[in-house]
Protein backbone atom coordinates (compact mmCIF):
# COMPACT_ATOMS: atom_id res chain seq x y z
CA UNK A 1 0.00 0.00 0.00
CA UNK A 2 2.66 2.46 1.09
CA UNK A 3 4.83 1.78 -1.89
CA UNK A 4 1.86 2.03 -4.18
CA UNK A 5 0.94 5.47 -2.85
CA UNK A 6 4.42 6.89 -2.61
CA UNK A 7 6.15 5.57 -5.69
CA UNK A 8 3.47 3.87 -7.72
CA UNK A 9 1.09 5.02 -10.35
CA UNK A 10 -1.90 5.41 -8.05
CA UNK A 11 -1.53 9.19 -7.48
CA UNK A 12 -1.22 9.73 -11.22
CA UNK A 13 -4.40 7.78 -11.81
CA UNK A 14 -6.34 9.52 -9.01
CA UNK A 15 -5.16 12.95 -10.10
CA UNK A 16 -6.11 12.29 -13.72
CA UNK A 17 -9.60 11.15 -12.71
CA UNK A 18 -10.02 14.20 -10.47
CA UNK A 19 -8.86 16.50 -13.25
CA UNK A 20 -11.46 15.00 -15.58
CA UNK A 21 -14.17 15.46 -12.96
CA UNK A 22 -13.16 19.09 -12.56
CA UNK A 23 -13.42 19.57 -16.32
CA UNK A 24 -16.97 18.19 -16.55
CA UNK A 25 -18.85 21.41 -15.71
CA UNK A 26 -17.01 23.12 -18.57
CA UNK A 27 -18.21 20.69 -21.20
CA UNK A 28 -21.67 22.17 -21.68
CA UNK A 29 -20.48 25.77 -22.20
CA UNK A 30 -17.84 24.73 -24.66
CA UNK A 31 -20.05 22.41 -26.71
CA UNK A 32 -23.11 24.67 -26.58
CA UNK A 33 -21.10 27.69 -27.70
CA UNK A 34 -20.25 25.91 -30.96
CA UNK A 35 -23.65 24.28 -31.45
CA UNK A 36 -26.18 25.58 -33.96
CA UNK A 37 -29.04 23.98 -32.01
CA UNK A 38 -27.79 24.38 -28.46
CA UNK A 39 -30.27 23.83 -25.64
CA UNK A 40 -30.02 23.55 -21.89
CA UNK A 41 -29.33 19.85 -22.34
CA UNK A 42 -25.85 18.40 -22.58
CA UNK A 43 -25.04 17.10 -26.05
CA UNK A 44 -22.18 16.98 -28.47
CA UNK A 45 -23.05 19.27 -31.39
CA UNK A 46 -24.08 17.65 -34.65
CA UNK A 47 -23.82 20.98 -36.49
CA UNK A 48 -20.74 22.92 -35.43
CA UNK A 49 -20.65 26.68 -35.89
CA UNK A 50 -18.86 29.81 -34.79
CA UNK A 51 -22.02 31.76 -35.53
CA UNK A 52 -22.85 32.08 -31.85
CA UNK A 53 -19.60 33.93 -31.23
CA UNK A 54 -20.11 36.17 -34.23
CA UNK A 55 -23.69 37.04 -33.22
CA UNK A 56 -22.67 37.83 -29.66
CA UNK A 57 -19.76 39.98 -30.75
CA UNK A 58 -21.84 41.86 -33.32
CA UNK A 59 -24.59 42.76 -30.87
CA UNK A 60 -24.40 46.46 -29.94
CA UNK A 61 -25.58 45.96 -26.37
CA UNK A 62 -23.08 43.18 -25.77
CA UNK A 63 -20.29 45.35 -27.09
CA UNK A 64 -21.43 48.11 -24.79
CA UNK A 65 -21.39 45.81 -21.77
CA UNK A 66 -17.87 44.76 -22.70
CA UNK A 67 -16.82 48.36 -23.03
CA UNK A 68 -18.29 49.24 -19.64
CA UNK A 69 -16.69 46.20 -18.03
CA UNK A 70 -13.30 47.10 -19.50
CA UNK A 71 -13.69 50.72 -18.48
CA UNK A 72 -14.62 49.88 -14.90
CA UNK A 73 -11.91 47.25 -14.47
CA UNK A 74 -9.13 49.21 -16.18
CA UNK A 75 -9.70 52.50 -14.37
CA UNK A 76 -10.16 50.67 -11.08
CA UNK A 77 -6.92 48.73 -11.58
CA UNK A 78 -4.96 51.91 -12.35
CA UNK A 79 -6.44 53.78 -9.39
CA UNK A 80 -5.73 50.87 -7.07
CA UNK A 81 -2.10 50.68 -8.16
CA UNK A 82 -1.56 54.44 -7.89
CA UNK A 83 -3.20 54.88 -4.49
CA UNK A 84 -1.75 51.70 -3.02
CA UNK A 85 1.68 52.47 -4.47
CA UNK A 86 1.77 55.90 -2.83
CA UNK A 87 0.51 54.51 0.46
CA UNK A 88 3.04 51.70 0.44
CA UNK A 89 5.99 54.11 0.33
CA UNK A 90 5.79 55.59 3.84
CA UNK A 91 4.70 52.22 5.19
CA UNK A 92 7.74 50.56 3.72
CA UNK A 93 10.38 53.29 4.14
CA UNK A 94 9.68 55.28 7.31
CA UNK A 95 9.51 54.57 11.00
CA UNK A 96 5.97 55.57 11.92
CA UNK A 97 4.44 55.23 15.36
CA UNK A 98 1.03 54.17 14.05
CA UNK A 99 2.42 51.82 11.43
CA UNK A 100 1.76 48.58 13.26
CA UNK A 101 -1.79 49.58 14.07
CA UNK A 102 -2.36 50.77 10.52
CA UNK A 103 -1.10 47.56 8.94
CA UNK A 104 -3.18 45.52 11.34
CA UNK A 105 -6.31 47.44 10.34
CA UNK A 106 -5.45 46.98 6.67
CA UNK A 107 -5.01 43.27 7.25
CA UNK A 108 -8.41 43.07 8.92
CA UNK A 109 -9.95 44.95 6.01
CA UNK A 110 -8.50 42.55 3.44
CA UNK A 111 -10.68 39.77 4.70
CA UNK A 112 -13.98 41.42 5.68
CA UNK A 113 -16.85 40.23 3.49
CA UNK A 114 -17.84 43.29 1.42
CA UNK A 115 -21.27 41.75 0.93
CA UNK A 116 -22.11 42.76 4.48
CA UNK A 117 -21.88 46.51 3.82
CA UNK A 118 -23.69 46.66 0.47
CA UNK A 119 -27.05 47.84 1.83
CA UNK A 120 -25.61 50.92 3.59
CA UNK A 121 -23.37 51.57 0.58
CA UNK A 122 -26.47 51.65 -1.60
CA UNK A 123 -28.09 54.19 0.75
CA UNK A 124 -24.88 56.20 1.02
CA UNK A 125 -24.54 56.32 -2.77
CA UNK A 126 -28.14 57.46 -3.16
CA UNK A 127 -27.45 60.41 -0.89
CA UNK A 128 -24.07 61.18 -2.50
CA UNK A 129 -25.52 61.13 -6.02
CA UNK A 130 -23.25 58.21 -6.87
CA UNK A 131 -26.07 55.71 -7.38
CA UNK A 132 -26.39 54.45 -10.94
CA UNK A 133 -23.05 56.01 -11.78
CA UNK A 134 -20.19 54.06 -13.33
CA UNK A 135 -17.78 56.31 -11.47
CA UNK A 136 -19.47 55.30 -8.20
CA UNK A 137 -18.94 51.62 -9.01
CA UNK A 138 -15.30 52.29 -9.84
CA UNK A 139 -14.58 54.20 -6.65
CA UNK A 140 -16.31 51.65 -4.43
CA UNK A 141 -14.47 48.77 -6.08
CA UNK A 142 -11.23 50.72 -5.67
CA UNK A 143 -11.87 51.10 -1.95
CA UNK A 144 -12.65 47.44 -1.49
CA UNK A 145 -9.55 46.37 -3.43
CA UNK A 146 -7.21 48.81 -1.67
CA UNK A 147 -6.46 46.95 1.58
CA UNK A 148 -5.14 43.86 -0.19
CA UNK A 149 -3.27 46.00 -2.73
CA UNK A 150 -1.61 48.10 -0.02
CA UNK A 151 -0.59 44.94 1.79
CA UNK A 152 0.94 43.41 -1.35
CA UNK A 153 2.59 46.64 -2.49
CA UNK A 154 4.21 47.23 0.87
CA UNK A 155 5.66 43.73 0.83
CA UNK A 156 6.91 44.11 -2.72
CA UNK A 157 8.43 47.51 -1.85
CA UNK A 158 10.12 46.09 1.24
CA UNK A 159 12.08 43.83 -1.05
CA UNK A 160 13.44 46.75 -3.13
CA UNK A 161 16.78 47.54 -1.44
CA UNK A 162 16.91 51.04 0.05
CA UNK A 163 20.54 51.48 -1.09
CA UNK A 164 19.39 52.00 -4.65
CA UNK A 165 17.16 54.82 -3.55
CA UNK A 166 19.91 56.43 -1.49
CA UNK A 167 21.98 56.66 -4.64
CA UNK A 168 19.11 58.55 -6.27
CA UNK A 169 18.81 60.89 -3.27
CA UNK A 170 22.49 61.74 -3.53
CA UNK A 171 21.78 62.74 -7.12
CA UNK A 172 19.12 65.11 -5.80
CA UNK A 173 15.94 63.12 -6.44
CA UNK A 174 12.95 63.77 -4.19
CA UNK A 175 10.56 61.12 -2.93
CA UNK A 176 8.18 61.12 -5.89
CA UNK A 177 11.05 61.06 -8.38
CA UNK A 178 12.70 58.18 -6.61
CA UNK A 179 9.42 56.26 -6.55
CA UNK A 180 9.00 56.89 -10.25
CA UNK A 181 12.56 56.29 -11.38
CA UNK A 182 13.93 53.77 -8.93
CA UNK A 183 11.20 51.88 -7.13
CA UNK A 184 8.52 51.61 -9.80
CA UNK A 185 10.77 50.02 -12.43
CA UNK A 186 12.19 47.53 -9.92
CA UNK A 187 8.74 46.74 -8.61
CA UNK A 188 7.22 46.45 -12.06
CA UNK A 189 6.45 42.73 -11.79
CA UNK A 190 4.79 43.35 -8.43
CA UNK A 191 2.88 46.35 -9.75
CA UNK A 192 1.64 44.31 -12.69
CA UNK A 193 0.52 41.51 -10.39
CA UNK A 194 -1.46 43.94 -8.23
CA UNK A 195 -2.93 45.53 -11.33
CA UNK A 196 -3.96 42.21 -12.83
CA UNK A 197 -5.48 40.96 -9.59
CA UNK A 198 -7.44 44.20 -9.26
CA UNK A 199 -8.59 44.04 -12.86
CA UNK A 200 -9.68 40.42 -12.68
CA UNK A 201 -11.54 40.91 -9.42
CA UNK A 202 -13.42 43.92 -10.81
CA UNK A 203 -14.09 42.12 -14.09
CA UNK A 204 -15.66 39.19 -12.26
CA UNK A 205 -17.58 41.26 -9.71
CA UNK A 206 -21.32 40.83 -9.96
CA UNK A 207 -22.70 42.11 -6.65
CA UNK A 208 -21.38 45.68 -6.71
CA UNK A 209 -22.60 46.72 -10.19
CA UNK A 210 -25.80 44.73 -9.69
CA UNK A 211 -26.67 46.76 -6.60
CA UNK A 212 -25.21 50.14 -7.50
CA UNK A 213 -26.35 50.42 -11.13
CA UNK A 214 -29.86 50.72 -12.46
CA UNK A 215 -29.57 51.55 -16.14
CA UNK A 216 -29.25 48.65 -18.57
CA UNK A 217 -26.78 50.50 -20.79
CA UNK A 218 -24.42 50.94 -17.81
CA UNK A 219 -24.27 47.24 -16.95
CA UNK A 220 -20.89 45.52 -17.25
CA UNK A 221 -20.70 41.98 -18.66
CA UNK A 222 -21.28 40.21 -15.33
CA UNK A 223 -24.72 41.77 -14.87
CA UNK A 224 -25.55 41.63 -18.57
CA UNK A 225 -24.78 37.92 -18.64
CA UNK A 226 -26.99 37.33 -15.63
CA UNK A 227 -29.83 39.17 -17.33
CA UNK A 228 -29.22 37.08 -20.41
CA UNK A 229 -30.02 33.84 -18.58
CA UNK A 230 -31.92 35.23 -15.66
CA UNK A 231 -34.78 36.41 -17.81
CA UNK A 232 -37.25 33.61 -18.21
CA UNK A 233 -38.13 34.35 -21.79
CA UNK A 234 -36.62 32.69 -24.80
CA UNK A 235 -32.95 32.06 -24.18
CA UNK A 236 -30.57 31.52 -27.05
CA UNK A 237 -28.39 28.99 -25.30
CA UNK A 238 -25.64 28.85 -27.89
CA UNK A 239 -25.10 32.60 -27.67
CA UNK A 240 -25.35 32.54 -23.90
CA UNK A 241 -22.57 29.95 -23.82
CA UNK A 242 -20.46 31.85 -26.34
CA UNK A 243 -20.90 35.05 -24.38
CA UNK A 244 -19.74 33.28 -21.21
CA UNK A 245 -16.65 31.94 -22.92
CA UNK A 246 -15.78 35.40 -24.25
CA UNK A 247 -16.42 36.93 -20.84
CA UNK A 248 -14.14 34.41 -19.10
CA UNK A 249 -11.29 34.81 -21.59
CA UNK A 250 -9.68 38.02 -20.23
CA UNK A 251 -9.65 36.52 -16.72
CA UNK A 252 -7.88 33.42 -18.00
CA UNK A 253 -5.32 35.40 -20.01
CA UNK A 254 -4.56 37.73 -17.11
CA UNK A 255 -4.16 34.79 -14.76
CA UNK A 256 -1.59 33.20 -17.03
CA UNK A 257 0.27 36.52 -17.40
CA UNK A 258 0.20 37.22 -13.67
CA UNK A 259 1.74 33.81 -13.00
CA UNK A 260 4.64 34.77 -15.22
CA UNK A 261 5.20 38.08 -13.43
CA UNK A 262 4.57 36.57 -10.01
CA UNK A 263 7.57 34.30 -10.42
CA UNK A 264 9.65 37.24 -11.65
CA UNK A 265 8.57 39.27 -8.63
CA UNK A 266 10.52 37.03 -6.34
CA UNK A 267 13.76 37.31 -8.25
CA UNK A 268 14.05 41.09 -8.20
CA UNK A 269 15.72 41.34 -4.78
CA UNK A 270 18.98 40.63 -6.58
CA UNK A 271 19.09 44.20 -7.95
CA UNK A 272 21.28 45.57 -5.14
CA UNK A 273 24.12 43.26 -6.03
CA UNK A 274 24.07 43.87 -9.77
CA UNK B 1 7.40 70.40 23.92
CA UNK B 2 9.09 71.72 20.83
CA UNK B 3 10.68 68.39 20.10
CA UNK B 4 7.39 66.62 20.47
CA UNK B 5 5.51 68.90 18.11
CA UNK B 6 8.31 68.60 15.60
CA UNK B 7 8.05 64.84 15.93
CA UNK B 8 4.34 64.96 15.19
CA UNK B 9 4.88 67.30 12.26
CA UNK B 10 7.51 64.98 10.92
CA UNK B 11 5.15 62.01 11.18
CA UNK B 12 2.48 63.96 9.34
CA UNK B 13 4.89 64.99 6.62
CA UNK B 14 5.99 61.43 6.14
CA UNK B 15 2.37 60.33 5.96
CA UNK B 16 1.27 62.66 3.16
CA UNK B 17 1.44 59.88 0.58
CA UNK B 18 -1.03 57.87 2.65
CA UNK B 19 -3.73 60.55 2.34
CA UNK B 20 -5.50 59.33 -0.81
CA UNK B 21 -5.66 55.78 0.52
CA UNK B 22 -6.87 56.87 3.93
CA UNK B 23 -9.55 59.15 2.45
CA UNK B 24 -10.91 56.49 0.11
CA UNK B 25 -10.88 53.86 2.84
CA UNK B 26 -12.65 56.10 5.33
CA UNK B 27 -15.31 57.24 2.88
CA UNK B 28 -16.09 53.96 1.18
CA UNK B 29 -15.03 51.34 3.69
CA UNK B 30 -15.21 52.59 7.26
CA UNK B 31 -18.25 54.84 6.92
CA UNK B 32 -20.32 52.02 5.36
CA UNK B 33 -19.32 49.82 8.29
CA UNK B 34 -20.46 52.44 10.81
CA UNK B 35 -23.62 53.01 8.79
CA UNK B 36 -24.32 49.29 8.91
CA UNK B 37 -24.26 49.42 12.68
CA UNK B 38 -26.40 52.56 12.75
CA UNK B 39 -29.03 51.54 10.19
CA UNK B 40 -29.52 48.20 11.88
CA UNK B 41 -31.12 50.10 14.78
CA UNK B 42 -33.51 52.04 12.53
CA UNK B 43 -36.69 51.38 10.56
CA UNK B 44 -35.10 52.67 7.33
CA UNK B 45 -37.09 51.56 4.29
CA UNK B 46 -37.43 52.39 0.62
CA UNK B 47 -41.17 52.94 0.88
CA UNK B 48 -43.85 53.52 3.51
CA UNK B 49 -43.26 54.89 6.96
CA UNK B 50 -39.56 54.01 7.10
CA UNK B 51 -38.85 56.07 3.98
CA UNK B 52 -40.66 59.22 5.13
CA UNK B 53 -39.66 59.22 8.73
CA UNK B 54 -36.56 57.25 9.67
CA UNK B 55 -36.58 56.44 13.36
CA UNK B 56 -34.32 54.85 15.87
CA UNK B 57 -36.09 51.69 16.93
CA UNK B 58 -33.53 50.15 19.25
CA UNK B 59 -33.27 46.40 19.12
CA UNK B 60 -36.53 45.86 17.25
CA UNK B 61 -34.84 44.54 14.09
CA UNK B 62 -32.82 42.15 16.18
CA UNK B 63 -35.74 40.82 18.17
CA UNK B 64 -37.66 40.40 14.91
CA UNK B 65 -34.70 38.41 13.54
CA UNK B 66 -34.78 36.00 16.46
CA UNK B 67 -38.34 34.92 15.73
CA UNK B 68 -38.24 35.15 11.94
CA UNK B 69 -38.33 31.57 10.60
CA UNK B 70 -36.68 32.78 7.39
CA UNK B 71 -33.79 34.17 9.41
CA UNK B 72 -33.36 30.91 11.28
CA UNK B 73 -33.52 29.04 7.98
CA UNK B 74 -30.89 31.37 6.52
CA UNK B 75 -28.51 30.86 9.41
CA UNK B 76 -28.82 27.08 9.21
CA UNK B 77 -28.44 27.19 5.41
CA UNK B 78 -25.39 29.45 5.72
CA UNK B 79 -23.78 27.12 8.24
CA UNK B 80 -24.35 24.03 6.10
CA UNK B 81 -23.07 25.88 3.05
CA UNK B 82 -20.04 27.06 5.02
CA UNK B 83 -19.12 23.73 6.57
CA UNK B 84 -19.76 21.81 3.35
CA UNK B 85 -17.65 24.24 1.32
CA UNK B 86 -14.83 24.27 3.87
CA UNK B 87 -14.64 20.49 4.04
CA UNK B 88 -14.83 20.07 0.28
CA UNK B 89 -12.40 22.84 -0.65
CA UNK B 90 -9.79 22.09 1.96
CA UNK B 91 -9.72 18.32 1.97
CA UNK B 92 -9.72 18.15 -1.81
CA UNK B 93 -7.23 21.02 -2.00
CA UNK B 94 -4.94 19.36 0.49
CA UNK B 95 -4.95 15.91 -1.07
CA UNK B 96 -4.55 17.19 -4.59
CA UNK B 97 -1.60 19.34 -3.45
CA UNK B 98 -0.14 16.39 -1.57
CA UNK B 99 -0.46 14.04 -4.53
CA UNK B 100 0.97 16.64 -6.91
CA UNK B 101 4.06 17.08 -4.76
CA UNK B 102 7.16 15.78 -6.43
CA UNK B 103 5.28 14.49 -9.46
CA UNK B 104 6.54 14.73 -12.97
CA UNK B 105 6.48 18.43 -13.85
CA UNK B 106 5.02 17.92 -17.30
CA UNK B 107 2.17 15.93 -15.77
CA UNK B 108 1.60 18.72 -13.25
CA UNK B 109 1.49 21.37 -15.91
CA UNK B 110 -1.00 19.35 -17.96
CA UNK B 111 -3.51 18.64 -15.19
CA UNK B 112 -3.00 21.88 -13.24
CA UNK B 113 -5.26 23.96 -15.52
CA UNK B 114 -8.17 21.53 -15.00
CA UNK B 115 -8.12 22.30 -11.28
CA UNK B 116 -7.56 26.02 -11.79
CA UNK B 117 -10.29 26.58 -14.39
CA UNK B 118 -13.19 26.85 -11.97
CA UNK B 119 -11.21 29.23 -9.80
CA UNK B 120 -10.07 31.64 -12.50
CA UNK B 121 -13.48 32.08 -14.05
CA UNK B 122 -15.87 34.87 -13.02
CA UNK B 123 -18.53 33.67 -10.61
CA UNK B 124 -21.42 34.27 -12.98
CA UNK B 125 -19.80 31.88 -15.47
CA UNK B 126 -19.18 29.40 -12.66
CA UNK B 127 -22.88 29.63 -11.79
CA UNK B 128 -23.93 29.07 -15.39
CA UNK B 129 -21.58 26.08 -15.80
CA UNK B 130 -22.84 24.59 -12.55
CA UNK B 131 -26.45 25.22 -13.48
CA UNK B 132 -25.94 23.41 -16.78
CA UNK B 133 -24.08 20.63 -15.00
CA UNK B 134 -26.86 19.93 -12.48
CA UNK B 135 -29.81 20.65 -14.77
CA UNK B 136 -32.30 17.82 -15.29
CA UNK B 137 -31.02 17.35 -18.83
CA UNK B 138 -27.55 18.45 -17.85
CA UNK B 139 -24.11 16.90 -17.98
CA UNK B 140 -24.32 15.03 -14.69
CA UNK B 141 -27.60 13.33 -15.55
CA UNK B 142 -26.34 12.54 -19.05
CA UNK B 143 -23.38 10.73 -17.50
CA UNK B 144 -25.54 8.94 -14.94
CA UNK B 145 -27.95 7.77 -17.61
CA UNK B 146 -25.13 6.46 -19.75
CA UNK B 147 -24.23 4.11 -16.90
CA UNK B 148 -27.89 3.30 -16.26
CA UNK B 149 -28.39 5.30 -13.11
CA UNK B 150 -31.77 7.06 -13.15
CA UNK B 151 -31.52 10.81 -13.44
CA UNK B 152 -32.04 13.08 -10.45
CA UNK B 153 -33.44 16.61 -10.39
CA UNK B 154 -30.38 17.90 -8.55
CA UNK B 155 -31.42 21.53 -8.36
CA UNK B 156 -34.80 20.62 -6.87
CA UNK B 157 -33.95 17.59 -4.79
CA UNK B 158 -30.48 18.58 -3.55
CA UNK B 159 -30.20 22.33 -4.21
CA UNK B 160 -27.96 23.07 -1.26
CA UNK B 161 -25.62 20.20 -2.13
CA UNK B 162 -25.51 21.48 -5.71
CA UNK B 163 -24.47 24.99 -4.72
CA UNK B 164 -21.93 23.58 -2.26
CA UNK B 165 -20.36 21.51 -5.03
CA UNK B 166 -20.40 24.56 -7.31
CA UNK B 167 -18.64 26.57 -4.63
CA UNK B 168 -16.10 23.81 -4.05
CA UNK B 169 -15.44 23.69 -7.78
CA UNK B 170 -14.92 27.46 -7.73
CA UNK B 171 -12.88 27.70 -4.52
CA UNK B 172 -10.84 24.50 -4.31
CA UNK B 173 -7.84 25.78 -6.27
CA UNK B 174 -7.21 28.56 -3.75
CA UNK B 175 -6.65 25.97 -1.02
CA UNK B 176 -4.69 23.75 -3.36
CA UNK B 177 -2.27 26.58 -4.20
CA UNK B 178 -1.83 27.50 -0.54
CA UNK B 179 -1.17 23.90 0.42
CA UNK B 180 1.19 23.41 -2.49
CA UNK B 181 3.44 26.25 -1.43
CA UNK B 182 3.30 25.14 2.21
CA UNK B 183 4.14 21.55 1.31
CA UNK B 184 7.03 22.71 -0.86
CA UNK B 185 8.53 24.34 2.22
CA UNK B 186 8.36 21.24 4.41
CA UNK B 187 11.95 20.03 4.72
CA UNK B 188 12.31 16.46 3.57
CA UNK B 189 14.93 15.37 6.13
CA UNK B 190 12.61 14.96 9.14
CA UNK B 191 10.23 12.89 7.08
CA UNK B 192 13.16 10.87 5.80
CA UNK B 193 14.37 10.26 9.37
CA UNK B 194 10.89 9.12 10.38
CA UNK B 195 10.77 6.81 7.41
CA UNK B 196 14.08 5.27 8.46
CA UNK B 197 12.61 4.82 11.95
CA UNK B 198 9.80 2.84 10.39
CA UNK B 199 6.92 5.32 10.36
CA UNK B 200 4.43 4.45 7.64
CA UNK B 201 3.03 6.92 5.11
CA UNK B 202 -0.05 7.91 7.10
CA UNK B 203 1.95 8.26 10.33
CA UNK B 204 4.40 10.55 8.58
CA UNK B 205 1.50 12.50 7.09
CA UNK B 206 -0.34 13.04 10.38
CA UNK B 207 2.58 13.38 12.79
CA UNK B 208 5.17 15.14 10.66
CA UNK B 209 3.77 16.83 7.56
CA UNK B 210 0.45 18.18 8.86
CA UNK B 211 1.88 19.66 12.11
CA UNK B 212 4.45 21.56 10.03
CA UNK B 213 1.84 23.24 7.87
CA UNK B 214 -0.70 23.90 10.61
CA UNK B 215 -0.34 27.67 10.22
CA UNK B 216 -1.25 27.40 6.57
CA UNK B 217 -4.21 25.19 7.46
CA UNK B 218 -5.36 27.82 9.97
CA UNK B 219 -5.01 30.87 7.69
CA UNK B 220 -6.52 28.97 4.80
CA UNK B 221 -9.53 27.99 6.92
CA UNK B 222 -10.07 31.59 8.02
CA UNK B 223 -9.82 33.00 4.48
CA UNK B 224 -12.14 30.33 3.10
CA UNK B 225 -14.62 30.97 5.90
CA UNK B 226 -14.60 34.70 5.18
CA UNK B 227 -15.00 34.33 1.45
CA UNK B 228 -17.70 31.67 1.81
CA UNK B 229 -19.71 33.86 4.19
CA UNK B 230 -19.74 36.58 1.54
CA UNK B 231 -20.82 34.40 -1.40
CA UNK B 232 -23.72 36.07 -3.16
CA UNK B 233 -23.39 36.07 -6.95
CA UNK B 234 -22.74 32.36 -7.35
CA UNK B 235 -25.88 31.26 -5.51
CA UNK B 236 -28.03 34.18 -6.59
CA UNK B 237 -27.40 33.59 -10.27
CA UNK B 238 -27.50 29.80 -9.98
CA UNK B 239 -30.66 29.24 -7.92
CA UNK B 240 -31.82 32.70 -6.83
CA UNK B 241 -31.87 31.35 -3.27
CA UNK B 242 -34.45 28.72 -4.17
CA UNK B 243 -36.26 26.55 -4.76
CA UNK B 244 -38.31 28.22 -2.03
CA UNK B 245 -35.72 29.25 0.51
CA UNK B 246 -33.57 26.11 0.19
CA UNK B 247 -30.38 27.96 -0.77
CA UNK B 248 -31.17 31.31 0.82
CA UNK B 249 -27.91 32.02 2.63
CA UNK B 250 -27.58 35.21 4.69
CA UNK B 251 -26.34 37.49 1.87
CA UNK B 252 -29.31 36.50 -0.29
CA UNK B 253 -31.77 36.90 2.57
CA UNK B 254 -30.22 40.31 3.26
CA UNK B 255 -30.55 41.27 -0.39
CA UNK B 256 -34.19 40.19 -0.55
CA UNK B 257 -35.17 42.04 2.60
CA UNK B 258 -33.41 45.21 1.52
CA UNK B 259 -34.10 45.34 -2.20
CA UNK B 260 -37.15 43.17 -2.79
CA UNK B 261 -39.12 43.95 0.38
CA UNK B 262 -37.48 47.41 0.62
CA UNK B 263 -36.74 46.96 4.35
CA UNK B 264 -33.27 48.49 4.44
CA UNK B 265 -33.16 48.64 8.24
CA UNK B 266 -34.01 45.00 8.66
CA UNK B 267 -31.73 44.03 5.76
CA UNK B 268 -28.89 45.88 7.46
CA UNK B 269 -29.54 44.10 10.74
CA UNK B 270 -29.09 40.84 8.84
CA UNK B 271 -25.83 42.13 7.40
CA UNK B 272 -24.71 42.90 10.95
CA UNK B 273 -24.72 39.16 11.61
CA UNK B 274 -22.41 38.73 8.62
CA UNK B 275 -20.29 41.68 9.65
CA UNK B 276 -19.81 40.47 13.21
CA UNK B 277 -19.00 36.94 12.06
CA UNK B 278 -16.64 38.43 9.49
CA UNK B 279 -14.95 40.58 12.10
CA UNK B 280 -14.42 37.65 14.46
CA UNK B 281 -12.84 35.52 11.76
CA UNK B 282 -10.80 38.47 10.42
CA UNK B 283 -9.36 39.08 13.87
CA UNK B 284 -8.49 35.40 14.23
CA UNK B 285 -6.91 35.50 10.80
CA UNK B 286 -4.92 38.67 11.51
CA UNK B 287 -3.67 37.14 14.78
CA UNK B 288 -2.32 34.11 12.98
CA UNK B 289 -0.68 36.16 10.23
CA UNK B 290 0.90 38.60 12.71
CA UNK B 291 2.54 35.77 14.66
Amino acid sequence: MRKFIKDGKLPYIILSIMALLFALPLLWVIFASFDVNATQAFKIPTDWTIGNYINVLQDKLNQQAFGVGLLISAIEAVLVVLIAGLAAYPLSRYELRYKKMFMYTILLMTSLPITAVMVPVYKLFLSMNLYDSIFGVIIFMTASALPFAIWLMKNFMDSVPIELEEAAWVDGANVLTSIRLVIAPLMLPGVLVVMMVAFTTAWGNFLVPYILLNTVSKYPVSVKLYQFFGQNGLVVYGELAAYSVIYATPAVILYILSQKYMSQGFIMSGAAKG
Amino acid sequence: MIRESRGLGDELKKSVLLTPAVLVLILFFLIPIFLTVYYSFTNLALNGEGARNVQFIGLENYSRMMTDPNMINSIVTTLIFLVGSLIGQQILGFFIALMMKGKNSRFRSIIGPFFLAGWIMPEVVVALCSFAFFDRSGTLNAILQSINIPMVEWLYKYPLLSVIIANVWHGMAFSMINFQSALDNVPGDIEEAARVDGANYWQRLFYIIIPQIKNTIATNTMLNTLSTLGVFGLIYTMTGGGPGVATQVLPIFMYKQAFVSFQLGYGTAISMVLLVLGLIFSILYARIVED
